[in-house]
């Protein structure tokens, strides 16, 4: 794992040409890495939805992704686990290191890569199963627990997703009994409990009432001491309340890379600004 | 700057915008006045700015409460949000030029019937001419969104500053030479710090320009680490 400096100044480096080491840019803040994109591209057949796209995840921070529809982001967001495989027609060029081993490496164990990075989609997707065994499921794929510590693991996912109170009475019950925002607390809890790296968040919130979304950023804010988080974002200010840092990509590109504070208060680029006070472009 | 596409958020920042100015048109007619009153010991002059002052007052809560609507509403960033924040600040500065008028004017009431000093006000003049055209070059730089213009007029406290301070040695002296004007001399002592002190607001107007355009806040730097600097253009 290297040591690099992320964000501040990001605008610069994303605008590096290839090869420069981030590492040499002045007056940014020292951050590690976690994940590394390095001049990514993406087409799905003749049409590229991702445009020569270079930037630092920082390890232990909140990312968040923004921009408009068909901007690209949650094409960005579903190259860290190689969610895209599963797409025909989808090409990549560029690469992406994960604790600075490349994702795409032929040797890499696709499902070992999506045990490190969760996912979490917009709309909760809990196994039509006990709330037990949605958390005790992807466990039992991975690691031959006894009974007791798999029950101490799935009170600690659930606990982590700030779960467990509402539902420690009635494990047993079916999870598509629970409230939207439970669910999807539910689904995080599934996504922690295999103790990934890294957690994307895809619109986590978008389908919750207000109090359901207060509470999932709550705890993503929680979360962010344990693993580091990439989140899209339709709505700038949950990109604003839950991130350390905010990437706003327009038609591929990525635009601007900054703190989150600087994004919102002072962005470097006219689209940005644009886009985040709700302007023509 | 491009279009919001909501016209109406457009509207409401705009609202804002046009009061604030009206604001600081009233608060720069106010130190006029006042000054006028106290150089030609003009009571009535004196006391219609002190009735007024409740106006700028009055203008400075309507402001606040604008822009505490539009950021509950809107949620207000970048650009949109450093306008806010900026008309906030420097509407208190604004209303603290007001209460520096209305001091100005009490003394003109109270050395109204009083014989003009022989050299007519000359110092208060002078100071009030410096600080007239910092408060005027202020309020245009925050129309126009001139960090030029405002890096100029934080440079030209310090000109005002100086014309204080003579002009305290001078009463000082006058004081000393002439000790039955001890009143009315300290009077205009007191006129001449409302003065400087209406210089100190108009410079903090010009350093939120700077916040507003570049979004940089300057305030307490250290001078010559900001002057430097080539201002960006306004979009």
């Amino acid at each position: 794992m290297s040591e690099v400096n992320a964000a501040p100044q990001r605008a610069n480096y994303v605008s590096m040409p290839a090869g420069s080491d981030a590492s040499t840019a002045g007056g940014m803040t020292t951050e590690t890495a976690c994940i590394e994109v390095e001049r990514l591209s993406l087409f799905y057949g003749e049409s590229q939805a991702l445009k020569d796209v270079s930037m630092i995840i920082p390890k232990h921070r909140v990312t968040a992704f923004i921009g408009p529809s068909g901007c690209g982001k949650s094409t960005l967001l579903r190259c860290f686990n190689r969610m895209n495989d599963l797409i025909d027609g989808v090409r990549t060029t560029g690469s992406i290191r994960l604790e600075g081993s490349d994702i795409n490496d032929t040797d890499l164990d696709v499902a070992q890569l999506r045990r490190r990075v969760g996912m979490v989609f917009q709309r909760p997707n809990p196994f039509p199963k006990s709330i037990y065994e949605n958390v005790a499921y992807g466990l039992r794929l991975e690691e031959k627990l006894p009974s007791s510590e798999m029950d101490d693991r799935v009170e600690w996912a659930l606990r982590s997703a700030a779960l467990w109170d509402e539902v420690k009475d009635r494990l047993r019950e079916s999870a598509l009994g629970l409230s939207g925002g439970q669910q999807q607390r539910l689904v995080i809890a599934r996504a922690v409990a295999v103790k990934p790296d890294v957690l994307l968040l895809d619109e986590p919130a978008s389908a919750l009432d207000p109090l359901s979304t207060l509470k999932i950023e709550e705890l993503i804010h929680q979360l962010k001491s344990d693993y580091t988080i990439a989140i899209v974002t339709h709505n700038m200010q949950q990109a604003a309340r839950v991130s350390d840092y905010t990437a706003f990509l327009y038609l591929g590109e990525l635009v601007e890379f900054d703190t989150t504070a600087t994004v919102f208060t002072n962005p470097a680029q006219k689209r940005t600004e644009d886009y985040i006070t709700g302007r023509y472009g | 700057m491009s279009r919001h596409i909501s016209e109406q958020y457009d509207a409401e920042l705009e609202l804002v915008r046009r009061r604030f100015m009206e604001m600081g048109g009233l608060v720069e007619q106010q130190m006029r006045d006042a000054v006028q009153a106290l150089v030609t010991h003009d009571a009535a002059l004196g006391a219609r700015v002190r009735k007024q002052d409740h106006e700028v007052n009055r203008y400075e809560v309507s402001l606040d409460e604008q822009c505490i609507q539009i950021i509950a509403r809107r949620q207000p960033a970048a650009s949109d949000l450093r306008l806010l924040v900026t008309i906030m600040k420097a509407s208190t500065d604004l209303e603290r030029i007001g209460d520096e008028a209305d001091r100005i004017a009490r003394m003109a009431i109270d050395t109204a019937g009083h014989e003009l000093p022989r050299n007519h006000y000359d110092e208060i003049r002078r100071i009030s001419d410096l600080v007239a055209k910092m408060v005027a070059a202020a309020l245009d730089a925050v129309a126009r969104l001139d960090t030029t213009e405002a890096l100029n007029q934080i440079a030209a406290d310090k000109n005002v500053d100086d014309a204080y301070h003579d002009a305290i040695a001078q009463l000082a002296r006058q004081m000393s030479d002439h000790p039955e004007t001890v009143d009315q001399t300290l009077a205009t002592i007191w006129a001449a710090r409302a003065l400087e002190r209406i210089g100190d607001h108009a410079k903090n107007i010009s350093e939120y320009v700077l916040y507003l355009v570049k979004g940089k806040d300057i305030r307490h730097l250290p001078k010559g680490s900001f002057e430097k600097e080539s201002p960006l253009p306004p979009d």
